[in-house]
């Protein structure tokens, strides 16, 4: 029952979503406030019921409904509660059904919080987010029902991959989606300006909040999959270039340069189309995302829920919106007026070039995820794209970035002061000079490399300490009222001077771990050890666990350093019978921001005594790598709580003239 | 690309051999098993998903670096060794593309690029002086449209 009651509700939501695109559409049309209306109140149904599908889905998974076939697949009765729920989106059809809940969910807020927005341009867009949901309800209803039933119910599931069976992983996704599908409103509203034929600084606050949440989101989501994949594949390495990656970063880095173009269109005028393309581009990329990690063309070690003959369906929806909104773009933009302008050194100078340099990243990443899949289809030549291709090619384009970054927000608009930004900059410049020889000459053994990425890292910490002393004043004004300035700071400000030191983290920590790591494997009976860095682990012991849903080898190892305990680390080998997989479950030592990783590998058997092959690996500053993205998804969600980008707040500013 | 699948699945089954670090397939001079590792991150793992034979566990994974090693071992050049994986595997089997004509938009893409933006910057920066003269602040009528436009309830 509860089955068939979420498929109804799913095959009304796509009723809804197609009510709300008909019904603002004509609203907007006539210019009809009844029609527009009844189309918001279409948007707001639409959610409601994909929501009711949704916890139908997930009502289904935790009582293990193996009736219904998408159940049946992904669940197991011995599965904790935990990876039940998640089994909801785990699978192609649910990670859809949350797709299109989010889709709705946004367009419901669209509605919610777009109160202050013209009629016109509102209508125009929450008819665009219907025709997106009609889209995306149409594929999720016909073509990848979650919610149907099989004929002869299985006793027993085919369980979630163990590789999945994971805190971080089972999160993981709704951030993602969360974020992929935010860049939709922000995707509305651009089409919805272009047809409207008015895109001005007015607009460009409106999409700022919807960009920044997304961002936000997909921040924190990337960041939880990249540790995920830390902890959980057990090479010790975060990131990969691989394709599902690399599909989830090319949305972020578009509304990364969306995030920066925006500001200069709302402050200058300036860059309209240009921020339009980008808006279009961040849903486009997220589109492109699905249908990457979703069709299975590309081969990934994240590909899970994988259906090529589904992925030409999902092509043609990407094709389709992608291809609308652009010819829009190609039609419109060019009557678009050019805005304010200004000096080769200003901010907008360097926005535009944090933005060129974005989007030069962007194009290094999409062609090397699509290149193999191009040069197949040309030449019938298969050919690699690895980490050493995007080491070349994005690692120099993000230097640069870097480099240029802290002076950015110390430069004013239209015409910047070079030479003061130098004043205002040399002492970070020294402090990042220092640390990266102090690196250079202390860390053993000795890297130039490096150490000039320490000294990166340093430079964007002390590049966006520099700014927030400028701001306050410090040092030119007594510490008091320095400190009143610091506290009267707008959030903006704040979100901004997080998110660049963040990134300054990010680089520290990255730089420092993959210059310095260390690894080391020894075949060791019980009470062998070996040596990582300047740790010493012995293997006490290695017992047999009983897990809910799993086998495993359980290995208890102790490390010393200079004699002297240091920390104990339980490793795991795990065996799901259900799916027949080996997993393993690493142990981390945290020392600080540094980690000692420690993973149990196979055991083999030698004359006499067992012996398991144990890998270990000293991953210097590690913590940082994933510290520092949190850093910047709090900067973008602080700095979405500022008063000025609220949407709403104007109508109630007025009620206070200043 | 349907091989490509059906390897992959395969490539499930088989993930039970050693890894590059175990110490069975290691060589005795640490300057060669050096070696040897650098070239294994540039080599792929030809039925896995899209790893490099470093990080994969796969037998044929075990296979190339047992022949990868010996190469080391009889002092071949790491260019001597990629030229034999190619000449066996085609361009497939590095994960540094070649620097070839074929390749030629991927290595030049990024920085087309970013040469075209920087072009479109500075013929935006050159307008400039064709066009009106800087002022410093918005103009009485661009801050009037920003504010009617922010403030606007409705259309």
């Amino acid at each position: 029952m509860i089955a068939e009651f979420g498929a109804f509700a799913l095959i009304l939501a796509l009723a809804f979503a197609i009510a709300q695109l008909a019904l603002s559409a004509v609203g907007r049309a006539r210019r009809s406030t009844v029609l527009a209306a009844a189309g918001e109140g279409a948007a707001l149904a639409s959610f409601i019921g994909v929501a009711l599908a949704f916890a139908c889905l997930v009502y289904a998974f935790v009582t293990s409904d193996f009736s219904v076939a998408n159940v049946a697949q992904n669940s197991h009765t011995e599965k904790p509660l935990l990876y039940r729920v998640a089994g909801a989106w785990g699978s192609h059809e649910g990670s859809m059904l949350l797709w299109c809940l989010a889709l709705t969910g946004y367009g419901a807020a669209a509605v919610a919080f777009g109160r202050s927005l013209p009629r016109g341009l509102k209508a125009s867009m929450v008819a665009i987010q219907g025709g997106l949901g009609t889209v995306f309800l149409a594929y999720t209803v016909f073509a990848s029902n979650p919610l149907s039933r099989v004929a002869m119910p299985p006793v027993e599931g085919r369980s979630l991959n163990p590789l999945l069976q994971d805190p971080a992983l089972a999160v993981h996704p709704p951030f993602l989606y969360a974020g992929y599908v935010g860049m939709s409103v922000v995707f509305s509203l651009a089409v919805a300006a272009l047809i409207e034929g008015r895109v001005d600084a007015a607009w460009a606050r409106w999409v700022r909040p919807w960009a920044l949440a997304a961002w936000s989101l997909l921040t924190v989501g990337i960041t939880l999959g990249s540790f995920w994949a830390y902890y959980e594949l057990g090479w010790g390495g975060w990131w990969f270039w691989d394709p599902v990656e690399n599909a989830s970063f090319m949305p972020w880095l578009v509304a990364t340069a969306l995030l920066h173009s925006a500001i200069v269109t709302e402050k200058r005028g300036a860059l309209a189309g240009w921020t339009l393309f980008l808006s279009l581009a961040a849903f486009s990329f997220s589109m492109l995302g699905a249908f990457l990690v979703r069709s299975g063309v590309l081969t990934s070690v994240h590909a899970f829920a994988v259906d090529p003959k589904r992925g030409v369906l999902l092509l043609i929806i990407l094709g389709l919106t992608t291809g609308a909104g652009f010819s829009l773009f190609a039609w419109r933009a060019p009557k678009l007026a050019q805005g304010g302008l200004f000096a080769p050194v200003s901010r907008e100078s360097a926005l535009v070039l944090n933005n060129i340099l974005l989007a030069a990243a962007t194009t290094t990443v999409l062609l090397g995820t699509l290149y193999p899949l191009i040069r197949e289809a040309m030449t019938g030549e298969a050919i690699s794209v690895g980490p050493p291709y995007f080491n070349l090619t994005f690692t120099p384009l993000m230097a640069t970035l870097a480099i240029l970054l802290p002076a950015g927000p110390l430069l004013a608009w239209k015409r910047g002061d070079a030479q003061g930004v130098a004043q205002r900059l040399w002492i970070a410049a020294l402090i990042a000079l220092g640390v990266a020889l102090l690196a250079y000459a202390i860390v053993s053994p000795r890297k130039a490399f490096g150490a000039a990425g320490i000294g990166m890292g340093s430079w964007l910490i002390a590049g966006a300490i520099a700014e927030l002393v400028e701001r306050t004043r410090l040092f030119r004004i007594s510490a008091g009222e320095s400190l009143r300035r610091l506290v009267g700071l707008p959030r903006g400000a704040w979100g901004m001077t997080l998110a660049h030191l963040g990134l300054g983290v990010f680089v520290l920590g990255a730089c420092f771990e993959t210059g310095w790591k260390a690894e080391s494997a020894e075949t060791l009976r019980v009470g062998q050890s070996l040596d990582v860095g300047a740790y010493h682990l012995r293997l006490d012991s290695v017992a047999d666990v009983d897990g809910p849903n799993y086998d495993a080898e359980r290995a208890v190892i102790h490390a010393t350093k200079d004699g002297k305990p240091v920390c104990t680390g339980e490793p795991e080998r795990r065996f799901y019978p259900a799916g027949g997989q080996t997993t393993s479950e690493v142990a981390i030592c945290y020392r600080g921001p540094s980690h000692l990783y420690m993973v149990l590998g196979e055991r083999r058997d030698a004359a006499g005594a067992p012996v398991w092959l144990v890998r270990a690996y000293w991953n210097p500053w590690a913590t940082l790598i994933f510290l520092g993205p949190v850093i910047m998804g709090l900067g973008g969600l602080i700095s979405l709580s500022d008063r000025r980008l609220r949407l709403g707040v104007a109508r109630r500013r007025k009620e206070q003239p200043a | 690309m349907r091989w490509r699948a059906i390897l992959a699945a395969l490539a499930g089954v088989l993930c039970i051999a050693g890894s590059a670090s175990d110490p069975a397939e290691r060589l005795p001079d640490p300057a060669q098993e050096a070696r040897a590792r650098a070239i294994f991150e540039d080599v792929r793992c030809l039925v896995c998903q899209n790893e490099s034979i470093d990080d994969s566990e796969a037998e044929l994974a075990g296979d190339l670096r047992r022949i990868v090693r010996e190469q080391v071992r009889e002092g071949r050049s790491d260019a001597e060794i990629k030229r034999f994986l190619t000449d066996r595997y085609g361009e497939f089997v590095l994960l540094t593309p070649a620097f070839n004509a074929g390749n030629l938009a991927l290595w030049g893409g990024p920085f087309l690029a970013a040469a075209l933006g920087i072009f479109l910057l500075l013929r935006r920066l050159r307008n400039r002086s064709d066009g009106e003269a800087l002022s410093e602040e918005l103009s009485p009528e661009e801050a009037a449209r920003v504010e009617r436009l922010s403030e606007s309830d409705s259309a």
